[in-house]
This record gives structure tokens, sequence and C-alpha cells, in this order.
């Protein structure tokens, strides 16, 4: 073939080619942070939305772990190359709120399309992350998860103690812990996301803020209160703890996960999230409980606070992309497909009707501890300190609270100082993002 | 020297053999180099939707920040740690090899093996084999009455990221290091064996003033290798943490820039790291280069 020809094959190639896209479905972008099985079951959802009609193409793509996903939207954002949906971490929130110019709010984008959307149908502690002061919700709640408590059953009885009773205080989280190291275990209890457990769920079971402004849902100017007294006293009690390994602190994320899968902790915290991993890879017996609060408190326990993800649109797609996003979101939304996500990754049913569709379905008979995480969501309507928390510079105010408990678990610093300067650097933190968003 | 110069005839020529380096130097240089230095005169949001000018307000704020400083004495620590490891376990082994009559290429293969190894991996074998939980170095360290966490004290963790960034760049120096033995004449060593002087004062008197050049040079390429090329080794392995313990300068630039998005601040600390290079460079060029006998 003369160059010539092969240059006018691969010309009109390429105009077959581009009138069969012009003709075929338009094509969503979605960039995602869920790899492995996880990432599996996302693809599942949008290969069934893909054969379901044929107007729109979803094409899910993982971009690594949340903050690659938050950086490489935002840097193709800057480039003109955005996806149409990014899934963002909820301490991600803050930061996608801010950007006004740059995201779709999901409440205008599902009246713009004429889209069915009630928010009263998803759980309230879930949309009041997602919602801005007048109530309208901004992201679409996709993967959230609450911690619960995880104990080793065997152990438990080998330590003489019920193996059907999970402690509900801290006191006999200790007591219990206690035991199991006196029975020979390494470790009685340990957590995994160490802020978002025993500084940011502990303060909303506990019914105290961790910060001003209704935990900064109120406005850009709030700042953080985590040196309270309780949360003192509780990181406290971690600190001393930690000296008999009746705690063991076991690193940030969920990186003290294996130390109890392993069997070398009785006792773990983790995101309901986890559930899965324990279940498949636990050579025990493993129950689930409510996360302890201190027995003196009034008002404990309240309600958990959801951690996870939610689906955010970004501007600056032709207006028709747009349609088909609102109608990827309303298939998201149907009880059965909430349903299923739910009972397939142990993520919470983010809708009521999810929830009850999975209990009349017989989910949570067959696998029981399964609905620990909604129940302890929904133990109370949440109040101001409980509806769940917005921060600017939230990943970087995360790492900080998290250096100010490794501060003070590892016996460098006392509780009350490691948390003040934990404090006081998170407002620095929030002070210049104020700055940097006006 | 002037015998041995070449001359082009014409512009044309000279300029088009040194245009792809030069437009490789431009793109990949000055272009991001100057994109630098303009973001860290601002201050905007994440998503480049508003921003102003703020001048030097962004560096301003990094001298104020305690955690500024102490990444300083960090990368200080660090650097000096990994050089000086690399550097003695290096020469101790290029000397064992050059006295080794049978199989020497075989060694040398061995010990410039890890060299292949990608720093990520580098830094992720050391955190298997020191883990505190399933580590068999730990393990060991445990029966010794040694408590390894690296996880809550951050001395370990600062020791764990400089042990395997010092491994890795091991094999770098042993090359260096053998090459400078062997070029230093047998006869100098020889004259000194038969004058009655021991293998510890050949050592000390002959081999290593002899080696001094290598040293200098390899004293700058470790500390350049300890400050940019560990990156892969923190990250993988401690993030920065325990507190601050091992955010090294250029860790702290990619933290806040694209974990915290605070273009501004990371903008200005890349061109205090831009600042620091050229010092390092103007350093080995006035000082060592000159010292040098390749």
């Amino acid at each position: 073939m003369s160059v010539r020809g092969f240059t006018a094959g691969v010309a009109a190639a390429a105009l077959l080619f581009g009138a069969t896209t012009a003709n075929a479905a338009v094509e969503i972008q979605w960039w995602h942070a869920m790899g492995g099985e996880l990432g599996k079951k996302l693809e599942k959802i949008a290969n069934d939305f893909n054969a379901g009609q044929s107007e729109y193409k979803v094409l899910p793509v993982y971009k690594g772990t949340y903050p690659e996903t938050l950086t490489a939207a935002i840097a193709a954002f800057r480039a003109k190359q955005q996806p149409h949906i990014v899934q963002v971490f909820e301490v991600g929130t803050g930061t996608m709120m801010a950007a006004k110019g740059a995201v779709y709010p999901i409440y205008q984008l599902m009246k713009d399309a004429n889209e069915p959307f009630d928010p009263k149908a998803y759980l309230p502690a879930v949309t009041g992350y997602y919602s801005d002061t007048q109530g309208n919700m901004l992201s679409f709640p996709f993967n959230s998860s609450t911690p619960i408590l995880y104990y080793n059953k065997d152990a438990y009885k080998k330590a003489g103690l019920d193996p059907e009773a999970p402690p509900k205080t801290w006191e006999e989280v200790a007591a219990h812990a206690k035991k199991l190291r006196d029975s020979g275990m390494a470790c009685g209890f340990t957590t995994t996301w160490p802020s978002w457990i025993n500084i940011e769920n502990f303060s909303a079971l506990h019914n105290i803020p961790i910060g001003t402004k209704e935990n900064g849902l109120g406005g850009m100017d709030a700042r953080l209160t985590i040196a309270n007294d309780l949360t003192t006293r509780h990181v406290a009690n971690l600190a001393e703890w930690q000296k008999t390994k009746v705690y063991d602190y076991g690193g940030r994320g969920n990186a003290a996960l294996p130390k109890f899968i392993s069997g070398e902790c009785g006792i773990l915290m983790e995101s309901s999230g986890g559930r899965a991993n324990v279940l498949a890879n636990a050579k025990f017996e493993p129950g689930f409980g409510m996360l302890p609060v201190y027995q003196d408190v009034k008002g404990a326990p309240q309600n958990s606070i959801i951690g996870g993800a939610s689906l955010w649109v970004l501007r600056g797609k032709p207006d028709a992309d747009y349609k088909g996003v609102a109608k990827f979101f309303a298939y998201l939304s149907k009880p059965e497909v909430q349903a299923w996500w739910h009972q397939n990754t142990g993520y919470l049913p983010i809708t009521t009707a999810a929830y009850e569709l999975s209990e009349k379905e017989g989910y949570y008979a067959k696998n029981p501890g399964a609905d620990v995480s909604i129940k302890q969501m929904r133990l109370n309507p949440p109040t101001a300190n409980s509806k769940g928390l917005r921060f600017g510079n939230f990943v970087q105010i995360r790492d900080v609270i998290d250096e100010g408990i490794e501060a003070a678990v590892s016996g460098r610093t006392p509780a009350k100082e490691a948390l003040e300067a934990a404090q006081s650097r998170g407002n620095q933190l929030l002070d210049s993002f104020q700055k940097q968003n006006m | 020297m002037t015998g041995k110069r070449v001359h082009f005839r014409g512009v044309l020529l000279p300029l088009a053999l040194v245009a792809p380096q030069l437009a490789i130097t431009l793109v990949f240089f000055f272009w991001p180099a100057s994109q630098a230095i303009l973001q860290s005169l601002r201050q905007e949001d994440a998503f480049g939707l508003g921003g102003r000018f703020v001048g030097m307000a962004n560096f301003a704020a990094l001298w104020n920040d305690p955690y500024y400083v102490e990444s300083f004495l960090v990368t200080a620590v660090f650097s000096f740690g990994v050089a000086a490891l690399s550097l003695v376990v290096a020469l101790v082994l290029a000397v064992a090899v050059d006295r080794v009559a049978r199989s020497a290429t075989a060694y040398v293969t061995l010990i410039v093996w890890p060299y292949a190894v990608a720093p990520a991996l580098a830094g992720v074998l050391w955190w298997f084999m020191l883990n505190p939980t399933t580590g068999i170095v730990a393990f060991v360290l445990r029966g010794l009455g040694i408590q390894w966490n690296h996880l809550l004290d951050g001395r370990q963790a600062l020791l764990l990221v400089m042990l395997a960034a010092a491994w890795k760049q091991v094999s770098y120096n042993f090359i260096f290091f053998l090459a400078g033995l062997q070029s230093i004449p047998g006869s100098l060593i020889e004259a000194a064996a038969i004058d009655g002087a021991g293998p510890a004062k050949r050592f000390f008197s002959i081999v290593l003033p002899l080696l001094s050049p290598t040293v200098f040079f390899l004293i700058v390429v470790n500390i350049v290798y300890a400050f940019f090329d560990t990156f892969g080794i923190i990250h993988a392995t401690t993030e920065g943490g325990p507190g601050q313990a091992t955010t090294t300068l250029v860790y702290k630039v990619f933290r806040d820039g694209f974990i915290g998005l605070d273009l501004g601040s990371s903008a200005a600390q890349s061109v205090v790291l831009i600042v620091i290079v050229v010092a390092l460079t103007v350093l080995q060029f006035r000082y060592v280069e000159r010292r040098v006998h390749y």
C-alpha cells in the first residue's frame, strides 16, 4: 500500500470511528478511589447502568487513594480536563464546598435535569454531612461508613469473659482489655483512624462539639475546640493504657487492622467498612458492638458520624452530559441498587428504603452484626454536635490531630498539652484556608 | 588546552546540536521553576478559581512555622546520617573487596545490586523487616529487650528511613570507592609496606588521602541524594510521621501541596529548595570539582 493510500485509509477509519462515537452513547467520566474488590463492585454498578439504557455510558476510572483522586481531579480541572463525577472523601468536603465555581450542586443538577430526587429519603446523619446550611444537598452520598467495635470471641472465652457481651463503656473496655492482657494477649485493644474514632466520633457520641459554628457546618470562620476536658481525659487514658499495652497504638489510617486480625489485640475499633475484611481473614470468631462511651457523661451515646466518600459533579462539561449524570444518580438512589451496594461492601445503606429492603430480604437475620453500624447512626436524631463536620484543610488537620494523639500516647507530651498544640496548629490551618478562599 | 578545542564553522550547526538539550532544559527546568516562583508569590484556592498576589507573605509564613524549622532539622539529621552511614559502609566494603583475590566480581555484583531497587521498594523491604507486629528484625530486637515501634517512636522511624535510604546508596558509593582504590598505584602501598607501615597505617596515611577527592565528591552527591531522591522511601513507609519525625523538606513540599492543597506555601518551599540546590551546586563546582581527579 502506498503511503498516500495508507493515510487515506487512516483518515477514513478515523471518520468512521468518529461517526460511530457521535451516534453512540454520551460518555460520562467517573473518577473514583475504590481499589480491589470494592472497585469491582463499583464497576458492576456502572455496567448495570450502562446495560439498562443506551443514551449514556458511565466510564469509571480508578485514580488511586482518596487524596490522590482529589488531587488528580483538581489538577484536571485546572487543565480543563476534568471528569464529570469525582469521588471525594468526607474530609475533602470543605475543600469542594468552597470551590463554588467548580462544582455543580446535586440538588440543582437534579432540578435542572428534571430527575426525581428526595433528600429526605436519605439518612439524616448522611445528608447533614453533605448539605449546606439551608439543607440543600451539594454532593451525592455514595459510600458511607461509621466506626464500630469488633472483638475476638475466642479470646474472650479464653480470658473468662462473656463472649456475647461486648463492652459498652470505656470503663468496660479497659477492664476487658486488662483481662485479655492477663490471659496472655500481647495487646488489649487498638483503634484504626486515630482522629476519626478517638476525637471526631468520640465527641459526636458524647454530644460535645469539636469546633465552633456547629462543627464548621455554619461557616468558614469556625475554629477547633478539641482540647476540651472530655477529650483530654480520653487521650490521657489512652496514654495511660498504652504503658501496659491495655491499649496499643497501631498507626494512622487503618494500619492497626492487622493487629486485630492476627490475634494480637482482642478488641478493635474500626470502620464498619472493615467488616468484610475481618470476616474474610480472621481465624477466630469475631463479634460486633457499638463504640463505647464514658459512663458518667449525660446524654451519651448520642449518635456516631459518618466517614467514607461522596460523589461531586464538576462544572465545565456540555449541558447535555449533565442530563446523563442526573440519570445515573437517579439510578444510584434506587433502593435495590443501594441495598446491593450495602450488602456487598459493608458500607451503610444510605437511604431508609435500602435499609428496610435489606431487612425485608432477611439480610440482618442472616448476618448478625451487620446492622450495628446503622443502629448506632440512628440512636438519636442528630444534634448540632453530631450532624457531621466541615472544616477546610481537614486532610491536614486530621494529620495534626493524629500527631497530637501520637505525641500523648508515646508519653512525650501530656495529653492536655498535645491536644492544645494540635488545636492551635489546626486553627492556623483553618485561618489560612479561610484566607485562600476569600 | 586550546589545542584540544574543536571549532564548528557557522552558527546554525552548533545551535542545532545543542537545541535538543536546550529545549529539554527550558521545558523541564526553567518553565516549571518559573511557575513555582510565580505561584510562591500568590495565595489561591485549590481549583485556581480566584487568587491574589501576596508578595513575600508565603515565605514569611514559612519562617514563622515551627514545623518548617523542624523539617529543616529533620532533613539535616537525615541527610547527614544517610551520607555518613552509606559512605562508611561503602568504604569498608570497597576496601574489603579490593583485598579479595578471587571471585571479586561476584562480590561486586552482589553489592551493586540494591542500586537497582526502586526507592519505594527499598523502603517497604525495611518496613516489613522492622514491622512492630510481624517484622523479623523487630522480633529479634524484642528478644534483645529493645521495644521497636516506629509507628509511635519518632527517632526509630527516622532511623528506619535512614537505614533504607543508606542501604540503597551504599552500592553507588561502593563503585566510586572501588574505582578510586584501584586507581591508587600499588607501588605506593608496597613502598610503605617495605618501610614497615601496617595495614591501618597504610590505609590512613596513603589510601585515604589519595581517596579524598572521591570522598568529597560523594559527600555532595549523597547529600543531594538524601535531600531529593528519598521521597519514595518516606512516602511508601512513614508518610512523614509519626508527628513530623520523618517529614523532610521535600516531603513537606509534597504534603502541603498535594495533600493539603496549599499551593502557595508549597511553591514557596520549592523555591527555598531551588536556592539550596543552587548553593550545593556552586559548592561542588567551586571547591570539590577542582580537586577531583578522574
